[in-house]
């Protein structure tokens, strides 16, 4: 049996009932990475030892006869922004490179109650700012469908590891599309949760009002027994939700009968003629499956960009200042002052993505500006939540559209141009933006073998109504894994 | 850096009128820190030992709100009559600086949980002001940097975060203060509301209270406001007042010789005596305040506020009311009692049991005890003679038993001792005589020792009573109730 190919429910339900152990499927994984690491470059560091004595204790747990919990030995990739006390999380920065972590985050606390492996770190851009991977301080990410293609960001380390079988399931975290678009470019699912179901103790801040952790998986299954394990109300936490989780993980009952929105925004000049075709392919398909669909409009869309890029960086710049050089991280030694000890060791620590968006939200902050960008930015989100609010409320139960204009670009494409870069998140924002769940599920390949993801959104806490539909679709149209492809 | 010094009771050109509001921070009371659970109690303690990762910046980490401190602080908004909003937000405060681990602080800025209150305040001259709050939020402290261990001054800095994130509310008054005196007095006020109101210990020396001031003069009668400095580093209401003292005169000459004010922060000196800039209105930090999304909108339902509202103590403007409404106190002995909240709880605790005692508890408090409990840095909660023992020797006093002399030094045995009254006057031997036929018997003696002053006060001298009375307390050693003695002496003379 090849182990890595197993899904994640299989690995639990095997290791469980005694069919392998947990030390077998993370040897099967770890030799995995072994071939193909050096090809792809997913991870920043892979935990060894302490994955093993995970592994260890979980087969002990089974000989004893205690029972096993829902992730029982399956191996999970964390994006680097998530803490693992006692291990490093660098955030994929120099600011932060040797700085270990004091305590585990909620979702890592939760994934070792279910019995989960933690595997390693993986790669991302630096601080989550960017949409390939290449933001990285330390090195690039590959997409293991194309090495010569980025994987997709910032979650671009988590999506390549699932894809190239390192990892039946991964962690990411999605700001204005981290965990969709790489999961889009990587051909994997990834689903972003809505905001406050998982709690955020424990990641490391990008933009406060808009991060959300969010599994990446091979199946929707698996994403959607990932996110029972992770979800729910931590007290640490005053945004997470106390009473919706339940609601949110009721399974979704297929596609017979859903209403399913296209928004004539999302199917605009600028989508790429094939991620087009496929995307409106899959809508047949759904359709095929008793769903109806209908043309919808979220007038407001097209402000989603723009108001994204004052409100994330004005609240990354405030996240991002306690990086000093104080208290633990990089420090720039021979400052002659503190004014030199905090340019030094920001100046040296960032790189430049990140502090273009500190510069961006500083200035967006600064008073007599303050109304002009922040408050309108606030108002204009307002306004595209209530575009949402309003066809949920009127016409439909969910929305299909593309995940990203384009199949993943070629590593260097676009890393002189900011704007065209952040276009590539241009259909995944405004789902942080209104809070909503959001997933990103594979739907085909381009003629050159790359693939396409189809994006399903839904209102608040309708996670199992997305999960569900998107369980219909993936038993109808059974999507390439990257083994057969390759 | 200016040196204006000009003596004090300086004589100006024009007549000036100080503009002063007063922002003062006090540390609630409560257990733990605004948004972690780590202990408040470090103060004097090694430092970093009241820390996690919470409050020591970690990344990953978010703030969870202090439930008791948000009751505190509402708390000590309705003491100073404030209206209390329904919702406020948290914002984010951003600047730099080593004691500050997230590199903001959370505050609250555009909307703020209280505005629009006022204490009266009682001046020395015996009126009382309404000075105007203009608002009261909440907010979290910073920690604190040492620049020195013992007197060696370090070449790099330490910094100890075992204060920061401790709760704090920040009282800003409306600019009603005419005088360093007015300041003064409100700042003893407020001390004592916010004390007795149980929200914050106010203790200056450990920094659960502290004062920045704005100060502007203007020539006496005219209705704009001049334009202001900002004075920080007042640790003590002493300091308060010295600085605004200072910051006068040094305004008044400016003005007078023709030249202006700047807006700009100064920093006092205590061991100088003055103040010195700081940074102008154009070095002045841009804050960047921005509601902070880690934490949502606080909400205070109506009942919340009206259980709070029923829950807060007596106040001590009402309690000098009831002193002299109800224990027929006067209004200075009743004002003292009503300062503190432990000595009036101790002095009514005493009170229980002594009807129409009051008066004479009263002395026996402020004149006796009292100098006890300053002596020795104390408060009454913790002082060693127990309210009911006091109340005992009071009623001994009341009762002719014992002089107040005589209570005194039973009092100084009471505080080192801590036996019952009784049980001390016994031991001492210092009852008083009142028995009659015992004190007529000292008088027949008195009145052939001294026949001139007997004469003299049947010719109606009174004062010639003195010299009687003394030979009389000389024959009792001491012992004979003067007030009996008086008022037999006069019979005495007049048969």
């Amino acid at each position: 049996m090849r182990l890595h190919e197993l899904s994640a429910a299989r690995i639990a339900g095997g290791v469980r009932s005694g069919e392998f152990s947990a030390q077998e499927v993370l040897k099967a994984f770890l030799s995995r990475i072994e071939r193909d690491e050096p090809r792809v470059r997913a991870f920043l560091a892979l935990f060894g030892e302490q994955a093993l004595e995970a592994a260890r204790a979980v087969d002990a747990k089974r000989a004893a006869g205690d029972p096993l919990g829902a992730l029982a030995g399956v191996p999970v990739a964390l994006k680097d922004n998530i803490l693992v006390k006692g291990v490093e999380t660098t955030c994929a920065s120099k600011i932060l490179r040797g700085h270990r972590s004091a305590y585990d985050a909620h979702v890592v606390e939760r994934l070792r109650a279910a019995d989960a492996v933690p595997l390693g770190k993986t790669n991302m851009d630096e601080f989550a700012m960017g949409s390939s991977t290449e933001n990285s301080a330390f090195f690039k990410t590959a997409n293991p469908w194309d090495t010569g293609r980025v994987p997709g960001g910032s979650s671009g380390g988590s999506a390549a590891a699932v894809a190239a079988g390192f990892a039946p399931l991964a962690l990411g975290s999605d700001t204005g599309g981290s965990i969709r678009q790489p999961a889009a470019f990587c051909g994997v699912v990834g689903l972003k949760p809505t905001y406050g179901l998982v709690s955020r103790y424990g990641l490391v801040a990008f933009a406060s009002s808009l991060d959300q952790i969010g599994p990446l998986s091979r199946t929707v299954e698996d994403a959607a027994l990932a996110l029972s394990v992770i979800a729910g109300h931590d007290a640490r936490d005053t945004t997470s939700a106390t009473a919706a989780p339940e609601a949110a993980l009721k399974s979704g009952r297929g596609l017979s009968g859903l209403r399913v929105g296209l928004p004539k925004e999302y199917f605009v000049s600028g989508l790429d003629a094939e991620v087009e075709k496929s995307v409106r392919e899959a809508i047949a398909a759904l359709e095929r499956l008793g769903a109806r669909a209908v043309e919808i409009s979220l007038p407001h869309t097209r402000y989603a960009l723009s108001s994204y890029y004052i409100i994330a960086p004005s609240e990354a710049s405030s996240n991002l200042a306690r990086f000093d050089g104080v208290r633990y991280g990089l420090r720039a030694g021979e400052a002659a002052s503190l004014e030199q000890l905090y340019e030094r060791t920001r100046g040296q620590g960032f790189g430049p993505e990140v502090k273009r968006r500190i510069m961006l939200g500083t200035y967006a902050l600064s008073s007599g500006y303050y109304d002009a960008y922040y408050a309108k930015a606030q108002r204009v989100r307002t306004l595209i939540a209530r575009d949402f609010e309003r066809v949920f409320a009127e016409s439909v139960d969910l929305i299909a559209a593309p995940t990203t204009p384009t199949p993943p670009f070629r590593l260097g494409e676009k890393l002189d141009d900011p704007l065209s870069m952040y276009l590539s998140d241009v259909f995944t924002i405004p789902s942080n933006m209104a809070g909503n769940a959001s997933l990103s599920i594979p739907c085909g390949l381009t003629a050159g073998g790359l693939p396409i993801g189809l994006q399903l959104i839904g209102g608040r806490f309708k996670e199992g109504l997305l999960l569900g539909a998107a369980r219909a679709l993936e038993a109808e149209r059974p999507f390439p894994r990257l083994e057969a492809a390759a | 850096m200016e040196r204006v010094g000009p003596a004090a009771g300086m004589t100006t050109k024009t007549d000036y009128e100080m503009v002063v509001g007063l922002e003062v921070h006090c540390q609630l009371a409560t257990r733990t820190k605004l948004f972690c659970a780590c202990g408040t109690d470090g103060f004097g303690e090694t430092a970093n030992t009241r820390v996690c990762p919470v409050c020591t910046g970690q990344p990953g980490t978010l703030p969870v709100l202090n439930k008791r401190a948000v009751e505190l602080a509402f708390q000590a908004a309705l003491a100073l009559d404030c209206r209390l909003a329904e919702e406020s937000v948290f914002a984010r405060k951003n600047y730099f600086y080593p004691d500050l681990p997230k590199a903001y602080q959370i505050s609250q800025y555009e909307r703020p949980f209280s505005t629009d209150g006022g204490l009266d305040v009682a001046l020395k001259d015996g009126r009382v002001k309404r000075v105007r709050i203009h608002r009261v939020h909440l907010e979290e402290d910073a920690g604190k940097l040492l620049h020195e261990i013992g007197s060696k001054r370090l070449d790099y800095s330490l910094v100890d975060f075992n204060r920061g994130g401790a709760p704090l509310i920040e009282i800003v008054s409306e600019p009603d203060l005419r005088s360093s005196e007015e300041a003064y007095a409100y700042l003893t006020a407020l001390k004592e509301v916010l004390q007795h109101a149980g929200c914050s210990r106010c203790d200056m020396e450990k920094g659960e209270m502290r004062c920045d001031a704005n100060v502007s003069l203007r020539a006496r009668g005219r209705g704009e406001l001049g334009t202001r400095a900002e004075l920080k580093n007042l640790n003590s209401f002493k300091g308060v007042k010295d600085a605004l003292e200072y910051e006068f005169r040094r305004q008044a000459a400016l003005l007078d010789s023709g030249r202006r004010v700047v807006q700009e922060t100064r920093l006092w000196d205590a061991q100088r005596q003055e103040t010195r800039s700081m940074r102008s209105k154009e070095e002045a930090h841009d804050y960047r305040y921005f509601p902070d999304p880690d934490l949502a909108p606080l909400r205070a339902a109506p009942e919340w506020v009206a259980a709070l509202k029923a829950s807060l103590p007596e106040l001590p403007a009402a309690k000098r009311q009831r002193f002299q409404s109800q224990h027929a106190l006067s209004a200075y002995d009743a004002s003292v009692l009503a300062s503190d909240r432990e000595l009036a709880e101790y002095f009514e605790r005493a009170l229980s049991g002594l009807p129409g005692g009051a008066k004479t508890l009263a002395n026996l408090v402020i004149n006796e005890l009292l100098g006890k409990l300053n002596a020795e840095k104390m408060t009454a909660g913790r002082c060693p003679v127990p309210a009911e023992s006091l109340g005992e020797l009071a009623r001994l006093v009341q009762a002719g038993t014992l002089s107040s002399k005589g209570a005194k030094d039973v009092l100084a045995r009471m505080w080192e001792s801590g036996k019952p009254a009784a049980v001390l006057v016994a031991e001492l031997g210092v009852s008083q005589v009142s028995d009659d036929a015992q004190l007529r018997d000292w008088i027949e003696q008195a009145l052939r020792a001294q026949p001139q002053a007997a004469a003299d006060l049947k010719s109606g001298k009174e004062r010639a009573i003195g010299s009687l009375v003394g030979v009389v307390m000389k024959l009792s050693k001491g012992k004979a109730n003067p007030a009996r003695v008086n008022v037999l002496i006069k019979e005495a003379v007049s048969r």
